[in-house]
């Protein structure tokens, strides 16, 4: 018998009892329902990380001082990491541009409104190093780093602070008091709520430190991140006269490696959900093989009439297969829609973006079918086996 | 008509049942031989083996010992697939009840035998209605078998049996479910489809009037034949 003849007896004996086929299929509709909306939930956080680690900028390497078994360790008073180490970093090949940077909590007053940000020194190469946006105004330049210049760049959530909403324009140009002491704005940049200052001048006038908190190192290549980082460290080694790489006394990140903590993360998170939502679909494929025992039984003289007309076992085992897959691949879609629709909904609660892969698409029509064959093949094959006399005789 | 080609032929056809130490003899060595376009009546009140005839003789079943020949090839050793086949292309079973599947039209009905034999789909619905049109039932063709009445669900039962021009017509109790009159009306369509066509017919039956339309009745009891003789009353 071909396939589509199948199908259509397979649809007009699941539609001879909607209410049982419906209730019969929800356990596979929960199961795919709850795997794609896990799944889509997932992987939308994902990109929103990863959107955000990528605004960190692209082939960036951040090393901090301090050893890195210390959690959270260093911060601004570990000493070790000095501009001359960011020096001898910049003339590596493979190094684009480096910035080192310190950074304290300060108080920032103008015209009496104060309020309290991170002030950071950084050096003129941070803008590319950052891929900083600008709302308004320009960064300083290498010659105002050098010339201990009293100018800073003030991120958009500070001037909002300092000058009300939308000043970002005529905050350009205006002074602003850190600590006492009088600095220009030079310019604006958005989605920020930093303050940046020439790195001589946060070292010579504000904080009075010479050692850095870090040092971001962009790279030329980022084919050759691993080799670069590589690179770095034994530099930095060589330079702190340290033997021993787990006794190093700086560390060592990339945006990369980032990324693949955030992505081992979210991973784990979805497995593990989806390893609950499969044992929904496990009870739904239960539920399907012991409603399909009992459609066996029901239609006991039928399968008899069937053999007595010259139906062979095969016949038999391939329609009620065929039935069973049918009952769960149409579970699986109902699923699938209702689950994009909870992970929409989800996305947007959420604040993450809504992503739906064509892989959980086919993962649900795989795993749905998948389904109906493994727990229609018990009862099929029950069916199948059935002796016409005795099947005809059945009351 | 000893002249025509045997269609069946039973050679000591012996059946024992065995559950866990109970032995039973269903037949001990039944004989006979139908030829091509008999109409025969196997009669014997219940318990007497004639179920077990039937079963054998529809290919439902196989005998423990003996000889089944059918059209000349012996089918009492073969498999379950086998005897599939042989079902779907030689026997046309008429039962008793449940005879159509249910929630199906009458023309999937009569068609579903050849769905079996890989017949097309346009020349299956040529063949179905053709073949209800030999019972009168060609009206009925997309009516659900369940809105049919007793009388017409027999008649599509006969026209999905002949259907695929088998060797035999095989009815079991065709008429245990219907009235008088219904019953005399299903058992004329039988002599029709022996006279006009020349279609073998076998009717199994407890029943001494439906036996009585055939035009020879073998007789069981106790797992043997008693009688087996031409039907001398009237032919109606």
């Amino acid at each position: 018998m071909d396939i589509e003849e199948l199908f259509n007896l397979a649809i007009e004996a699941l539609k001879g009892n909607i209410a049982r086929t419906l209730l019969t299929m929800l356990g596979v509709i929960i199961g795919i329902a709850s795997v794609i909306a896990i799944i889509s939930l997932g992987q939308g956080s994902t990109q929103s990380v990863v959107d955000q680690v990528n605004s960190f900028g692209v082939n960036v390497l951040t090393v901090s001082p301090g050893r890195v078994q210390r959690m959270g360790g260093g911060g601004s008073t570990v000493d070790t990491l000095t501009m001359e180490d960011g020096e001898a970093v910049s003339k590596l090949s493979n190094v684009e541009a480096v910035s080192g940077e310190m950074s304290r909590s300060k108080t920032l007053t103008v015209d009496g409104e104060s309020t309290s940000a991170s002030v950071k020194g950084v050096e003129a190469s941070y803008v590319e190093i950052k891929s900083l946006d600008f709302d308004a105004g320009i960064f300083f330049s290498e010659g105002q780093v050098g010339s201990n210049s009293k100018v800073a760049v003030l991120g958009d959530t500070v001037v909002e602070d300092l000058f009300g909403e939308e000043a970002e324009f005529y905050a350009v140009g205006e002074t602003v008091r850190i600590d006492g002491k009088t600095f220009k704005i030079m310019g604006v940049i958005s989605d920020s709520g930093e303050v940046l200052v020439p790195i001589s001048t946060a070292e010579n006038v504000l904080f009075g430190q010479d050692y850095l908190n870090s040092l971001s190192v962009q790279i030329e290549n980022g084919d050759l991140m691993s080799q670069t980082e590589e690179e770095i460290e034994s530099l930095l080694l060589k330079r702190h006269d340290i033997e021993d790489v787990n006794e190093a006394d700086f560390s060592l990140r990339s945006s990369e490696a980032m990324l693949e903590t955030v992505n081992e993360m979210t991973g784990t998170l979805v497995t593990m959900l989806s390893g609950i939502a499969a044992i929904s679909l496990l009870v739904g494929g239960i539920g399907i093989m012991n409603i399909m025992l009992v459609t066996v039984t029901e239609r006991t003289k039928e399968i008899g009439l069937l053999k007595a007309i010259g139906a062979k076992r095969q016949d038999i085992l391939t329609q009620f297969l065929i039935e069973a897959v049918v009952l769960t691949l149409v579970g699986g879609i109902i699923g699938l829609v209702l689950g994009m629709g909870l992970a929409y909904l989800g996305s947007m609660l959420m604040g993450v973006p809504f992503v739906v892969s064509a892989s959980s698409v086919f993962l649900a029509v795989g795993v749905s079918m998948g389904v109906g064959v493994l727990f229609g093949w018990y009862p099929a094959n029950k069916a199948s086996r059935l002796s016409p006399i005795d099947a005809l005789r059945y009351e | 008509m000893n002249k025509k080609e045997t269609v069946i032929q039973f050679e000591d056809i012996r059946k024992t049942y065995i559950t866990g130490p109970v032995k039973y003899e269903a037949l001990k060595g039944i004989n006979f031989k139908i030829k091509k376009g008999e109409m025969v009546a196997i009669m014997g009140p219940s318990g007497s083996g004639k179920s077990t005839i039937m079963n054998i003789v529809g290919a439902l079943d196989v005998p423990s010992s003996g000889k089944y020949l059918l059209k000349g090839k012996d089918i009492a050793h073969y498999g379950e697939d086998e005897l599939a086949e042989v079902r779907n292309k030689e026997i046309g079973f008429i039962f008793q009840s449940y005879n159509l599947l249910p929630r199906t039209t009458v023309l999937k009905n009569v068609e579903r035998p050849m769905m079996y034999s890989g017949v097309k789909a346009d020349e299956r619905k040529k063949r179905a209605m053709k073949s209800l049109s030999e019972v009168d039932v060609d009206d009925k063709a997309e009516n659900l078998s369940n809105h049919l009445s007793g009388g017409q669900i027999q008649r599509v039962a006969i026209a999905r049996a002949l259907v695929m021009e088998p060797a035999i017509l095989l009815a079991d109790e065709p008429t245990g479910n219907l009235d008088t009159k219904t019953a005399k009306e299903v058992m004329e369509f039988f002599i029709k489809l022996n006279k006009e066509k020349g279609s073998t017919v076998v009717v199994i039956t407890h029943d001494v009037e439906i036996a009585e339309f055939a035009e020879r009745i073998i007789y069981i009891r106790d797992g043997l034949i008693e009688k087996d003789e031409i039907n001398n009353r009237k032919r109606k």
